[in-house]
């Protein structure tokens, strides 16, 4: 199986609404070693001039993986997820993410190269808000190992 | 908690440095924080059965580490306006001694309204980040 040029340009349906919870910002925070208030206490968030605590920059990444996952499952993609590795990450913001944003991610696959036996994938996965503005451009490369 | 201002910048200033101690927990913390449970991050016999060193911090997990010194500098993550890097090396984590990632961030651009911080991020003497980038927005 080897990954499909033609996946070049092709783009997938907006991902379900995800609902950023105030408590799954802090849980993400924790993780990543977020230790700043505004991602713990909305008072600090609120007085900084945000609705609800602020997510840490990556946090974007968990609204990506629904919209990458379209990218994986697709039958016509050959992509195996078993031989994938992550090349590149780049995160562009409009604005920061915050607590109780109800976000959509919208994938488009931008280029695919091959290089040797291996192909590399990237995609933008645009995120919005309920208002339809933009809030991040998540940029992820995926490398596709080829076989050995 | 006021931002630096970027009359205060010169190209080259170290701006921020910090040691993240990563043990397994840490990799199970992010699994679960984050949804993305490959086994690679906690199972020793998955990543030695597809040729890995051992278990790897997720490559997100030190992409998500290495910008903290520059929020904690910067005082709201919402003045990161870009951030990017490159995976090149992984970081493997001991299951006893876990893994030390350190982090040096530098003024690397000065442009009207923002900076760009250059991270270095090493473990265990070699860089694992390459080309990572914040940009962060500041007042004159």
């Amino acid at each position: 199986m080897s990954v499909n040029p033609e996946l070049q340009g092709r783009s997938y349906p907006p991902t379900a609404p995800y609902l950023v919870g105030r408590e799954k910002v802090r849980e993400f925070a924790r993780a990543v070693f977020a230790t700043d208030p505004l991602h713990h206490d909305p008072e600090a968030a609120r007085a900084a001039g945000y609705a609800d605590v602020v997510a840490p920059p990556t946090f974007a990444v968990v609204v990506q993986e629904h919209a990458l996952a379209q990218l994986l499952a697709d039958p016509e993609g050959g992509i195996d997820f078993s031989r994938v590795v992550h090349g590149d990450q780049r995160f562009s913001f409009s604005r920061p993410i915050v607590a109780g944003d109800e976000l959509t991610a919208t994938l488009t696959v931008t280029s695919v190269k091959t290089l040797g036996g291996h192909a590399m994938v990237t995609a933008d996965a645009l995120v919005a808000d309920a208002s339809g503005d933009h809030v991040v451009t998540a940029t992820s490369s995926l490398v596709v190992r080829g076989d050995e | 908690m006021s931002a630096p201002a970027l009359s205060s910048l010169t190209v080259g200033d170290v701006v921020a440095e910090a040691d993240f101690a990563l043990s397994r927990d840490s990799l199970v913390r992010y699994a679960g924080a984050s949804g993305d449970f490959n086994p690679i991050h906690y199972r020793d016999d998955i990543a030695a059965s597809v040729g890995l060193p051992g278990v790897l911090a997720h490559g997100m997990l030190t992409m998500g580490l290495a910008v903290q010194p520059v929020v904690d500098w910067v005082g709201d993550a919402g003045r990161v306006v870009d951030y990017q890097v490159r995976f090149t090396r992984p970081v493997v984590v001991d299951p006893v001694d876990g893994a030390v990632v350190t982090v040096v961030a530098k003024v690397g651009r000065i442009d009207e309204g923002a900076a760009r911080i250059d991270l270095t991020v090493t473990f265990a003497g070699e860089t694992v980040l390459g080309k990572a980038q914040a940009v962060v927005r500041l007042e004159a």
